[in-house]
């Protein structure tokens, strides 16, 4: 049985064809294999949520999931939220605006895990969003400025969950 | 890179896992949301010669309501089931404790069966499979058996599952009219573990109790299926004034049972505290939710 195997899949909408040892973590293949170093990598057991991207359309974590069961599906990462022409994409923006980011390590996995969660449910309560972000640590501990200034910014702008 | 080597197979359909699994041995293992077995790979706790990804094997991704009972396979993820709206409404005790499963990207990954089959002390489902007097469906290469949840859970991390074998689906019946039901947890996080949790279902019938279930989550070597507590109740009127003095009968019998582990997390004393306290919680809701006191 090959210890490696050829995988396709879409990240951020370009194509790519590898080989990859079969354990090799999604993560390692993102940051090692595409140089897509956004996706950050905390705990490596499922924890700290920093690693979480966009999976087939739905929030996963990138240090949980194996390269070579990616293959034939689409991702996201940090990376890919901004449009071709620059623009930062509106939550990234209502983050940018409202200074919720301290050192940055987080910031990528909670913005993949807002997303999600506007787009399922565009006006979450204080304690909705508590909840759907539970799953990603800041060791800053910036949580409060962080949930303030979201709340904010969905209420200023409804487009946010474009 | 973190595991040690495996050979890594992705079968598309079961009979071709099965046969995998039974070549394997004890040396197999099962991936399917992989939000428990991928951190064991981690850590090398886990160190399968084989891995058999089930998530390309369409059969097993089957979520069904039929009248009298739910079918879950082995592909449903937390997340389906949290979506489902006959789940909400026919078997509101697995919303209610899906709901409590980890965070989001986990449950959006982690599977029903996968929680079942790995058994983790402080999981909910394991604990709701019983308490809805559930079944685990086994296949393997040899052919398919089933098991009463009870029988399935044997002790700490363990159950019935001989090697080469799988869990391929639950089913869990449709609770009868008039039962309330109810699932509490604590946590010192929300989405960690929980340190204690009860799972019940009160079916009553002019305001007496016919049949009730109290499983408590947290304790020692798994689901601890509180028999004797359910004995008081079963067959007594739940007015308000009963009912209190019944719970608290009840909450007694359950501290008095339950057997939990010290740990860095909490002590031995305060987790049968809690289990006290997460009983009394979980009854008083069921019986409101039920049209009682």
């Amino acid at each position: 049985m090959a210890r490696e195997q050829r995988i396709q899949l879409t990240v951020n909408g370009r194509t790519y064809e590898k080989t990859v040892p079969v354990r090799l973590s999604l993560a390692d293949f993102i940051r090692e294999h595409l140089n897509l170093t956004g996706t950050h990598l905390g705990c490596e057991h499922g924890v700290c949520g920093a690693c979480t991207i966009s999976l087939n359309g739905r929030s996963a974590r990138s240090c949980l999931t194996l390269a070579v069961q990616a293959d034939g599906a689409e991702i996201i990462t940090i990376e890919g939220l901004r449009a071709e022409d620059g623009t930062r994409h509106p939550v990234q923006q209502a983050f940018h605006e409202n200074f919720a980011v301290q050192c940055g390590f987080c910031t990528p996995g909670m913005l993949i895990t807002t997303i999600e969660l506007l787009q399922e449910n565009p006006n979450p309560t204080e304690e909705e969003v508590r909840e759907a972000l539970s799953g990603n640590l800041c060791r800053c501990t910036g949580y409060v400025r962080y949930y303030a200034a979201l709340r904010e910014a969905i209420l200023a702008d409804p487009k946010l969950t474009r | 890179m973190k595991p040690a080597w495996f050979d890594y197979h992705a079968p598309k359909s079961l009979g071709e896992a099965l046969t995998i699994l039974a070549d394997a041995g004890p040396d197999g293992r099962v991936l399917a949301g992989g939000q428990t077995l991928v951190p064991m790979l981690n850590f090398r706790v886990a160190r399968p010669a084989v891995i058999v990804d089930i998530n390309r094997i369409e059969e097993l991704n089957r979520l069904h309501a039929a009248p009298d009972c739910l079918t879950v396979g082995a592909l449903v993820r937390h997340a389906d089931v949290l979506r489902n709206a006959c789940v909400r409404e026919g078997w509101p005790l697995l919303h209610e404790a899906t709901a409590q499963v980890a965070h989001p990207a986990i449950r959006n990954r982690g599977t029903v069966c996968g929680s079942v089959s790995h058994n983790d002390p402080a999981a909910e489902h394991p604990s709701v499979l019983i308490t809805l007097d559930g079944t685990v469906v086994i296949a393997s290469s040899a052919g398919w058996r089933e098991l009463p949840a009870e029988k399935f859970f044997t002790g700490m991390m363990a159950t019935a599952l001989e090697p080469g074998e799988m869990v391929v689906e639950l089913r869990y019946p449709r609770p009868p009219a008039g039962t309330g039901t109810a699932f509490v947890e604590f946590a010192r996080r929300l989405g960690d573990f929980a340190l204690a949790g009860a799972a019940t279902t009160l079916t009553m019938r002019d305001g007496m109790c016919e049949k009730a279930r109290l499983t408590i989550v947290g304790m020692g070597e798994g689901p601890f299926r509180a028999r004797d507590a359910e004995a008081v109740l079963t067959s007594r009127p739940l007015g308000r004034a009963d009912a209190k003095n019944a719970f608290a009968e009840v909450a007694a019998k359950v501290v008095a049972a339950v057997d939990p582990a010290d740990d860095v997390h909490a002590s031995a004393s305060y987790r049968r505290h809690l289990a006290g306290v997460l009983t009394v919680r979980a009854l008083e809701t069921a019986l409101a939710r039920a049209g009682g006191a």
